[in-house]
C-alpha cells in the first residue's frame, strides 16, 4: 500500500475520531455543553491530534529510514566481481533500484507472474531486453548477482511497506482509542489543543531553520571536497578565472568578486538616492491620495521578474549606453557592460529601498516633526536634520538588504554584464559575477568530481558568507533602531 | 500669604497687549472647532486656557503660531495680531513666525540628538550665531533659562532622549527659548510628567514670565490657578469667559464656568 494511501487512511481515522470524540464528550456531559471544561469541538480535536500526529510522525520517520535499511541489506548481495572497473557499488545500486522498478512494470503490464520472476535467472534470460520491452532502459547487461539483489531489494521493500502500513494504522487507531477513553467532562481538552498548536508552530519554524542549516552544510561539504582538489590559496588570491574542463584551470575568485561588487556598487549608487528621495516624497510630501497611487506604482517594480529586467538591459539599456556614452567617450563598444547591469539592477532595487525607507520614515513620531516646525524649521530642513537622522539606522538596514539582493542577483547580470571574468575599472567593459559563473559551471552534463564543477560550491559559500554578513549587519542596525522610541 | 502672592502677580500682570485675536474661527473639514473667539493677551504674563477635552483650547493655541497650517483640512478665518502685525496675512512666512512664537508640546519631544544639538537646532537654522563660541553662549543661556543647565552642563553631548521626563520637558523649553521668541506657547506641558517634575516646570514657567508672554493650555485647574495671571475658559469651541485668574476661580460670571470650576461639567 502506498504512503499516500496510508496518509489518507490516517486522516480518515482522525476525522472519524473527531466526530466520535465530540459526540462522546457531549454524551458524558448529558448533552449539556456547559458542563464540559472545554467546548465539545476541543474534545474532538484531541482525538484527531492523537490519531493523526504520532501515526504521521511514524510514517515520515519510517519513510526516511527504510531506504537506508533496504540498501544496506541488498548491497551486500552484489558480487564484487560484477562491479565494473571505473564504476562503484553506489552506481550499481542505482541499477538495482531501476531493475526493481522494472520488475514491478513487468508484473503489471509485461505478462509475467510473480512466480515467473522468482524463478527467473539472469544467466538464462536476457533481462535487459525483457525490461527494454516494457520501456525500462538499462545502461548495461544485467548480471546474475545484480538481478538477485534487485529481486531481494524488491521483496524487502514490499515487506517493509506492508509492515509500515500496518504499524502506522495501528498507531493511529491506538492514539484515537487512547484519547477517546480519556474524554470526560473534567478533561482539559482546550489546553491539550493549545499545546498541540504550539508544537505545530515550533515545528514549522524549525523547518525553516533546519533548511538553512542543511543548505549551509551541503555547501560546506562540497567546498571541503573542492579544497582537497584545488589549493585554497589559489582560489582566494589568484587574479585569473579560466576554467578548462580538460584540467589545469585557474579558478581565482577575485575577478568574479570584483565584478560582483562593482555591479552591486553601481546598482546601489543608482538605487539608493532615487529610492530614498522617492520614499521621502511618499512619506513626507505626498497627499494621502497621491501616496495611495504612487506607493503601489513603485512597488510594482518589485514584482517584475528579474529575467524581464535582463531583457530590458539586453535590448534597450545596453545599446543605449553603448551608443550614447561608451563609444563617444571611447570607453569601449560592448553593449554588455558593468554599467548596463548596474543601472538596470539599480532600477530593480528602487522599490526595495523606497518601500522600506518609507516605512521607517513613517515610523518617526509626529512629535519630532511638530517639534521641528514649531522651532521655525521648513519642511525640508525638518526632513534633512531631524527625520533622516532619526530614521538613518532603518534606512541603512534597507540599503543593506538591497545590497544583499544586488550581490545575489543573476539574471540581470547574465544578460546585461556579459560573461568575461576580468578586473578592470572601466564601467563600460563586460565583466561577470559570482552567480553567473556558478550557473555556467553547473550547466550541462556534469558530475561533481572535478574542481571545475565543485568550485561552484566554494563560490556559492563565499557568496552566502558575504550576504549573510550583510544581513546580520542589517539586523543589528534595525534592532538598535527599534530601541530608540520604545 | 497665598492671597498676597496672587495679588502681587496680578499687579505685575497688567502690561501691554502682545497678542490680539479677533473673531477667530477654525474649521476641521466640516467641524466648526473654534467659534468667533476674540481675546487680548498681555505681554510678560502667563495666560492659561482651560476647559474640557475637545473644547478647542489647543486648536486656538496652534493658531497663534500657525501650526494649523500643517494640517491639510484645517481652515482658519479672522485676525490674530502680534505686536500689531497680522500673522494670518498670507504674506507672513509661517516659518519665520514660529521662530518668534516658540512652542512646547504635551509630550516631551527632544530630537534623537545630543542635548547641545537639541538646543542649538533653532539658532543654527535661523543663522543666529557668528561662530562656535557664539553658539556655545546661546546654548548655555537657553539651558540656564530652561533651569536645566546645572543638571546637564557636564553631559551636553549625550543624547537628549536619555534624560528623565521632567528634564526632557525643560530641555524642550530651553530649545524653544533658544530662538529668542517673544511668545511661548505651551500645550499641556506637564500632562506627561510626575508631580515633582511638574512642580519644577511650573516654577520655570513663572520665571519665564519675566521675559515672555506665556500662553499655557492645561487640563488641571489647580495648575492654571498656580501659574497664571489671566485665564480663559473654553467650552465647545466658544470662549466663555476671560479675565483675571483669581476672579475666574473665585467669582466666575458665566454659569458654565462655575459648573466647570466646581467640577459639575468637564
Amino acid at each position: 500500500m502506498s504512503a499516500g494511501l496510508v496518509f489518507l487512511i490516517v486522516v480518515l481515522i482522525a476525522f472519524a475520531g473527531f466526530v466520535v470524540g465530540r459526540r462522546r464528550a457531549l454524551a458524558t456531559a448529558g448533552g449539556d455543553p456547559r458542563k464540559l471544561h472545554s467546548l465539545p469541538g476541543y474534545y474532538g480535536q484531541t482525538v484527531f491530534i492523537f490519531a493523526a500526529a504520532p501515526a504521521l510522525l511514524l510514517l515520515v520517520v519510517w519513510m526516511l529510514a527504510q531506504p537506508f535499511y533496504v540498501e544496506n541489506r541488498t548491497s551486500g548481495l552484489i558480487d564484487t566481481a560484477d562491479i565494473a572497473a571505473g564504476s562503484s557499488r553506489d552506481l550499481v545500486m542505482a541499477d538495482v533500484r531501476r531493475i526493481s522498478g522494472g520488475i514491478d512494470t513487468l508484473v503489471a503490464i509485461g505478462g509475467q507472474s510473480e512466480a515467473d520472476i522468482a524463478t527467473m535467472d539472469a544467466q538464462e534470460v536476457d533481462v535487459r531486453k525483457l525490461l527494454a520491452g516494457v520501456g525500462v532502459a538499462l545502461g548495461s547487461d544485467v548480471n546474475r548477482s545484480v538481478f538477485e539483489a534487485a529481486k531481494s531489494y524488491r521483496g524487502t521493500t514490499d515487506t517493509m511497506n506492508l509492515i509500515r502500513t500496518v504499524l502506522v494504522i495501528i498507531a493511529s487507531l491506538a492514539g484515537a482509542a487512547y484519547a477517546y477513553t480519556r474524554i470526560n467532562p473534567e478533561y482539559r481538552a482546550r489546553n491539550v489543543s493549545e499545546y498541540a498548536i504550539k508544537l505545530l508552530l515550533i515545528a514549522c519554524s524549525s523547518i525553516a531553520i533546519l533548511t538553512t542549516v542543511g543548505i549551509v552544510l551541503s555547501l560546506v561539504f562540497e567546498t571541503y571536497h573542492f579544497f582537497q582538489l584545488y589549493p585554497a590559496k589559489d582560489f582566494f588570491f589568484s587574479m585569473t578565472w579560466n576554467p578548462q574542463f580538460r584540467g589545469g584551470s585557474d579558478l581565482g575568485i577575485l575577478p568574479l568578486l570584483w565584478g560582483t561588487l562593482y555591479v552591486s556598487f553601481i546598482a546601489l549608487l543608482f538605487a539608493v538616492p532615487i529610492g530614498l528621495m522617492a520614499a521621502i516624497y511618499t512619506a513626507e510630501y505626498a497627499s494621502p491620495l497621491v501616496r495611495s497611487f504612487v506607493k503601489p506604482a513603485i512597488e510594482v517594480l518589485a514584482g517584475i521578474p528579474t529575467i524581464v529586467y535582463g531583457l530590458f538591459a539586453l535590448v534597450t539599456v545596453g545599446p543605449l549606453l553603448r551608443d550614447y556614452f561608451a563609444q563617444p567617450l571611447g570607453l569601449g563598444n560592448s553593449s554588455s557592460s558593468v554599467m548596463t547591469a548596474g543601472v538596470v539592477m539599480g532600477i530593480m532595487l528602487i522599490p526595495f529601498v523606497s518601500s522600506l525607507s518609507d516605512d521607517v520614515i513613517n515610523a518617526v513620531p509626529q512629535a519630532m516633526r511638530d517639534g521641528s516646525s514649531g522651532l521655525g524649521a521648513t519642511h525640508s530642513e525638518t526632513v534633512r536634520k531631524v527625520i533622516l537622522p532619526a530614521a538613518l539606522p532603518g534606512i541603512v538596514g534597507a540599503i543593506l538588504l538591497a545590497a544583499s539582493r544586488a550581490i545575489g542577483e543573476t539574471m540581470i547580470v547574465v544578460l546585461g554584464a556579459g560573461a568575461a571574468a576580468k578586473i578592470s575599472a572601466n564601467p563600460f567593459e563586460a565583466m561577470t559575477t559570482i552567480t553567473v559563473k556558478i550557473v555556467s559551471q553547473l550547466t550541462g552534463d556534469t558530475e561533481f568530481a572535478s574542481p571545475e564543477t565543485l568550485v561552484a560550491f566554494a563560490l556559492g559559500l563565499s557568496l552566502f558568507v558575504v550576504t549573510l554578513g550583510l544581513n546580520i549587519i542589517a539586523l543589528v542596525i534595525v534592532r538598535k533602531y527599534r530601541e530608540q522610541y520604545e | 500669604m497665598e492671597d498676597m502672592y496672587h495679588m502681587d502677580r496680578a499687579m505685575t500682570g497688567t502690561q501691554d497687549i502682545k497678542i490680539s485675536a479677533r473673531d477667530v474661527n477654525v474649521y476641521y473639514g466640516e467641524k466648526h472647532a473654534i467659534k468667533n473667539v476674540s481675546v487680548e493677551i498681555a505681554d510678560k504674563t502667563v495666560t492659561a486656557f482651560i476647559g474640557p477635552s475637545g473644547c478647542g483650547k489647543s486648536t486656538f493655541l496652534r493658531c497663534i503660531n500657525r501650526m494649523n497650517d500643517t494640517i491639510d483640512i484645517a481652515r482658519v478665518t479672522g485676525n490674530i495680531l502680534i505686536d500689531g502685525e497680522d500673522i494670518t496675512d498670507p504674506r507672513v512666512d509661517p516659518v519665520q513666525l514660529r521662530a518668534k512664537v516658540g512652542m512646547v508640546f504635551q509630550k516631551p519631544n527632544p530630537f534623537p540628538k545630543s542635548i547641545y544639538d537639541n538646543v542649538a537646532y533653532g539658532p543654527k537654522i535661523h543663522g543666529m550665531s557668528r561662530n562656535k563660541t557664539d553658539l556655545d553662549e546661546i546654548v548655555e543661556r537657553a539651558l540656564r533659562r530652561g533651569a536645566i543647565w546645572e543638571e546637564v552642563k557636564d553631559r551636553l553631548h549625550e543624547p537628549g532622549t536619555g534624560l528623565s521626563g521632567g528634564q526632557q520637558q525643560r530641555l524642550c523649553i530651553a530649545r524653544a527659548v533658544a530662538t529668542e521668541p517673544e511668545v511661548l506657547l505651551m500645550d499641556e506641558p506637564c500632562s506627561a510628567l510626575d508631580p515633582i517634575a511638574t512642580a519644577q516646570v511650573e516654577e520655570l514657567i513663572d520665571e519665564l514670565r519675566q521675559n515672555y508672554s506665556v500662553v499655557i493650555v492645561t487640563h488641571s485647574m489647580q495648575q492654571a490657578a498656580r501659574v497664571s495671571q489671566k485665564t480663559a475658559f473654553f467650552h465647545l469651541g466658544d470662549m466663555v469667559e476671560y479675565g483675571e485668574t483669581d476672579k475666574i476661580f473665585t467669582n466666575p460670571e458665566d454659569p458654565r464656568t462655575e459648573s466647570y470650576i466646581s467640577g459639575r461639567i468637564g
